[in-house]
């Protein structure tokens, strides 16, 4: 599979980007009134707080929408592999762009409920996710 | 004084250069072309121009996405202008244009020429057919969030939109071929235009799936080209060669949120908004619509905007579209009349402001809308970029 593209860091998404080292999926929320901020800002758009900051959430989420890509963009891209929009379970407006991993293309559905999965790569851990089994 | 300061413009010229997979000029004569043609057009000479207006203005990075700005044609023609502005940060590629009415309102310009270049074409001979992600380089920005999971192109993430409105709506690919096929007639009947080799539903259906539910022939085609039009204050119009085709009202609202993945509405993107601020600045109806040049970057937008108009029900595009009768040249709605972006050749919304003045002026030829058309809509879009402008001949 060919590299994977990865962002630049700043203050506001390195959580983010960083904390599956650990396990975790980071998510900015309100301290004041516990709304999920995403992308990361550092204000609420519901109560105006400015005490907004990265917070582990579950990993869970569902498959808002997904498409199957058959296109080879550049060379060694495995095909297909399935690009998806995630709604996290504790709120469906943050949506987190995500292949679908573990998983075959065809088997990917709307709604279908998944959890994050981990991918080092050099200082970053990438957010994917596969399928609920348990 | 109106009320809404797009009433005070018209569009007065228009200019295309050729359109081609491949130029043999550059793509500052393609745009020096379009734009001679269009002060021609007019009835105007270089003098007459005091305002230069593109979007998303130079980007110098090989793409051939926009390889020309205000300050290479302003060189280039050494134009004397009061006012001038390219920029990507605006209601979609219209952007240009509201800038213009802005100029033009505060007193600023009083014949302004507006353009888009595309060299895309001679681009991708010479790099991946993308120009999103770079190897090895990190990417900021809205796409950051896209960049580590092999989103290459548009077409992906359009694809994401796309499979939702399929999802939901219950469209069946043989419908939504109507879009492609219908364009590639149209375009037959085109001299500019890029494809005109007949198109059936089975030819549609056999194209490749890019991305699910996306085929080949759902996208534009990158050409080398450049469109370019003159909007000029009212008064100033009235005295012109061409019965001025009015901007009667535009859209231009960022009543959402703008991002590639927070949309509100994935499988609706920015339109609905945006078209009801078109509707809300006029007294014509859809139902006084002649004609419509709807974005088609890929035929999704079109069958998008054909329900966020109100030509038809949300979701019911499909029966609408359905054997393609309503939307061909002698249909009660001719849409992309040119072959739009799709056969005609990707000129960014700026091919179809084109195509409308073309159409509303007599001028079309073998594809001449009967029954003498004199509103037209159109459009922009693309996720969370969305534009309208309802165009009018007096």
């Amino acid at each position: 599979m060919a590299a994977r593209t990865l962002p630049v860091i700043d203050r506001d998404n390195q959580a983010y980007w960083t904390w599956g080292g650990e396990g975790k999926l980071a998510i900015h929320r309100c301290a004041d009134c516990e709304y999920f901020v995403h992308p990361p800002v550092p204000f609420c758009p519901r109560c105006e707080s400015r005490d907004v900051a990265p917070q582990a959430v579950s990993g869970r989420g569902r498959v808002v929408t997904f498409t199957i890509n058959h296109k080879a963009w550049v060379p060694d891209l495995a095909d297909p592999y399935v690009l998806a929009l995630v709604a996290i379970e504790e709120q469906d407006d943050v949506r987190i762009p995500c292949n679908i991993v573990d998983c075959a293309p065809d088997a990917v559905d709307f709604n279908m409920e998944v959890e994050v999965v981990f991918e080092p790569v050099e200082d970053l851990w990438i957010p994917l996710f596969r399928p609920v089994t348990a | 004084m109106t009320l809404f300061a797009e009433k005070d413009t018209a569009i007065t010229g228009v200019g295309m250069s050729d359109v081609s997979r491949g130029a043999t000029q550059s793509a500052l004569a393609l745009t020096l072309d379009a734009a001679l043609e269009a002060i021609a057009d007019a009835g105007l000479t270089r003098a007459d121009i005091d305002g230069i207006a593109t979007w998303p203005g130079e980007k110098a990075d090989g793409s051939g996405f926009s390889p020309v700005g205000c300050a290479a044609l302003q060189d280039a023609l050494r134009l004397e202008v009061g006012w001038y502005g390219g920029g990507g940060e605006a209601p979609g590629q219209y952007g240009a244009v509201f800038n213009a009415i802005g100029a033009i309102a505060a007193g600023l310009c009083r014949n302004i020429l507006i353009f888009r270049t595309m060299y895309e074409a001679t681009a991708r001979k010479t790099a991946y057919a993308n120009s999103l992600l770079r190897e090895g380089q990190r990417q900021a920005g809205p796409f950051s969030w896209y960049a580590p999971y092999y989103t290459y192109a548009a077409a992906l993430q359009q694809a994401l939109f796309f499979n939702l409105y399929v999802h939901k709506s219950g469209i069946r690919p043989e419908q939504v071929g109507q879009i492609a096929v219908n364009q590639r007639r149209n375009a037959a009947l085109n001299p500019k235009a890029i494809y005109k080799t007949p198109m059936s539903i089975d030819d549609y259906l056999a194209s490749p799936i890019i991305a699910t539910p996306l085929r080949l022939y759902d996208c534009d085609v990158p050409i080398d080209g450049a469109a370019a039009i003159v909007v000029s204050r009212m008064d100033v119009a009235r005295t012109l060669r061409n019965p001025p085709i009015r901007i009667e009202a535009i859209g231009s609202s960022m009543r959402y949120r703008n991002s590639w993945t927070q949309l509100d509405a994935l499988d609706t993107q920015a339109q609905p908004k945006v078209a009801e601020m078109m509707w809300s600045r006029t007294d014509l109806k859809p139902a006084d619509v002649d004609i419509a040049q709807l974005y088609d970057g890929f035929s999704f937008h079109t069958i998008n905007w054909l329900e966020n108009f109100g030509f038809c029900e949300r979701y019911g595009a499909k029966d609408f579209i359905e054997g393609g009768k309503r939307i061909a040249l002698d249909g009660e709605l001719p849409v992309n009349t040119g072959g739009g972006a799709m056969s005609g050749g990707r000129l960014h919304a700026y091919g179809a402001v084109h195509e409308a003045c073309t159409q509303l002026w007599g001028r079309a030829g073998a594809r001449q809308v009967k029954g003498d058309p004199q509103v037209c809509a159109t459009s922009t879009s693309g996720g969370p970029l969305a534009g309208a402008m309802l165009l009018v001949r007096d």
